[in-house]
């Protein structure tokens, strides 16, 4: 059964598609390998300059750690929030939505405006120090602001709704008496959590990590508010490069670095679900 | 063990509402600084409402904003009738571009984006921004859409067909219609995605054409700006009331099912 109104809907989903995402990602790709020239943004020249200077230790330093502050996050958004979906998922109906709702509030929140709220905690003269000053816990404001751990509390804030939706997504499918049975069969707290709980909520682990990991790497305006003068974050050296380096080649190619390192974590993601799979279909 | 879980949940809240209370608290502190409360006034939001800079740029957002959430919707749901009706060559390539723009981190898009316009030629601005900000919505939407379409009874097609429907009668009168908590829910969601977008806005509009956040982000690298928190509040508000609304919507959908 061919119409033209089916031709149609294919036609522009297919040409959308191919003009803005394919084509797109394929220019920066080849972007990547071309000479870099200030004035024309990049020359029509084959060369690997762009990943020699993506290799220099300078640069290098600089994305190794950016990888870490990422992981840092990630993982405190891990231990946060996964008590915090598998809470919700224990909850009945109705207090499990008023949850969800609360945490979808942030969520949708411009997250340029909160990491601006999060400036008025961490400031020499805001919240945290005011109370400590208070408390009589320290006698000097401590400088929080314009350092990494701001840096971190900020993406942590950002992302952790990241986290918990999808860690919640798998929780919310989790059969609670296979814990009821471990314990009826004398597991005790930690090895019910390591035997059964965790293998079984390891896929939302793992879609919750990257679903943080990978885009705290661009988030380039948390480091330019709240971190130092440094460049903190992969994005803000592609930022760099494209708008005030004027260093196409090295930019994309520092993006192509991103997209290879997503590409494996995806890979990694598929092989744990096949995997798993595999195992709940054995005899 | 309920206090336990309790306090859990409050310091969480604590940690993510407090400092948009704050924010908001400030907004109507006469206190330039908000260092200390001096008392109730709205003069920021007058100050705000007399910026023509920010007012300007307000402006252009709402108009990306809204232009983009439609368009996005549009062929989101266009996209998402054609993934699960319709068999043709291509579409798992399709299927995964759309999974990529989804996972891609915004910066990629943003400047993949950006050196195909400088290639096509394309100046920097409204339409470069507009296209960019439908692209990134463009996953989304078709995802919301997919999900509602799920449910969908296939014999109400045919049944249409049968009676003599064109393809695009069936669109119109019996797919879309059904389909309208799915495609409100996915308005909301790109309409709020591309009001919150810092990324790709950063890369794609050009030296005349300022949005919200891009105008936000430089007056705050700048130093306190007391409009900032009156635009600030307003957009917490606004986020509040979407919220509101799409969860509305999903409970009606639970009700129908």
């Amino acid at each position: 059964m061919k119409s033209r109104t089916r031709s149609l809907i294919i036609a522009l989903i297919g040409s959308w598609l191919v003009l803005f995402g394919v084509l797109p990602l394929l220019l920066l790709v080849v972007s990547s390998f071309l000479g870099q020239d200030p004035e024309a943004f990049f020359v029509l020249r084959l060369s690997l300059d762009a990943y020699r200077q993506l290799i220099d230790p300078g640069y290098l330093e600089v994305l190794l750690r950016s990888v870490r502050l990422a992981l840092i996050t990630t993982a405190c958004c891990l231990v946060i929030g996964y008590p915090f979906a598998w809470l919700t998922a224990r909850l009945d109906r109705r207090s499990r939505l008023l949850v969800l709702i609360l945490l979808m509030i942030p969520f949708w929140t411009n997250s340029l405006v909160r990491t601006y709220a999060i400036r008025m905690v961490l400031g020499t003269q805001g919240l945290l120090n005011t109370l400590l000053l208070q408390t009589g816990l320290i006698d000097q404001p401590i400088r929080l602001l314009y350092t990494d751990t701001a840096v971190i509390l900020g993406l942590f804030y950002l992302m952790l709704p990241f986290m918990i939706l999808p860690l919640y997504a798998n929780m919310e499918k989790f059969d609670y008496r296979l814990v009821e049975a471990a314990r009826d069969l004398g597991a005790g707290f930690l090895a019910t959590f390591r035997r059964v709980v965790w293998p079984l909520t390891w896929p939302g682990v793992l879609a919750g990590c990257i679903m943080v990991f990978v885009p705290t790497m661009g988030l380039f305006y948390v480091a330019s508010l709240l971190g130092g003068a440094r460049q903190l974050l992969v994005g803000n050296l592609i930022h760099q490069q494209f708008l005030n380096a004027r260093n196409w080649p090295l930019g994309s190619a520092t993006s192509v670095a991103l997209i290879i390192m997503m590409t494996l974590m995806l890979a990694a993601y598929g092989l744990v679900l096949r995997k798993l799979a595999k195992r709940s279909h054995a005899p | 063990m309920k206090i336990v879980r309790w306090l859990y949940f409050s310091l969480i809240f604590a940690y993510l509402y407090v400092p948009i209370a704050i924010l908001v608290g400030n907004a109507f502190n006469s206190n330039r600084y908000g260092l200390s409360w001096d008392g109730f006034t709205l003069q920021w939001f007058v100050a705000m409402w007399n910026n023509p800079g920010l007012m300007e740029a307000a402006k252009h957002s709402l108009a990306v904003a809204f232009c983009a959430a439609t368009v996005a919707t549009v062929i989101g749901a266009l996209a998402a009738i054609g993934f699960t009706f319709y068999r043709f060559t291509g579409r798992r390539m399709l299927q995964g571009t759309l999974m990529t723009l989804m996972m891609a981190p915004d910066i990629i898009l943003a400047i993949a984006l950006l050196v195909l316009f400088v290639m096509l030629g394309v100046s920097l601005g409204f339409w470069s921004l507009l296209l960019a900000h439908i692209t990134f919505c463009l996953p989304f939407t078709t995802m919301t859409v997919s999900a509602r379409l799920q449910g969908f009874d296939p014999f109400l097609l045919d049944a249409a067909r049968d009676l003599g429907a064109s393809e695009s009668q069936v669109i119109r009168r019996v797919v879309l219609p059904l389909l309208s908590p799915a495609l409100i829910a996915s308005w909301l969601l790109s309409f709020t995605l591309s009001l919150d977008d810092v990324i790709v806005s950063s890369f794609l509009t050009g030296p005349s054409f300022d949005v919200l956040p891009l105008k936000i982000f430089s007056m705050v690298k700048v130093g306190v700006k007391p409009e900032v928190n009156a635009l600030s509040t307003l957009m917490v508000a606004l986020s509040l009331v979407l919220v509101v609304i799409s969860q509305l919507l999903l409970k009606e959908k639970e009700h129908a099912r």
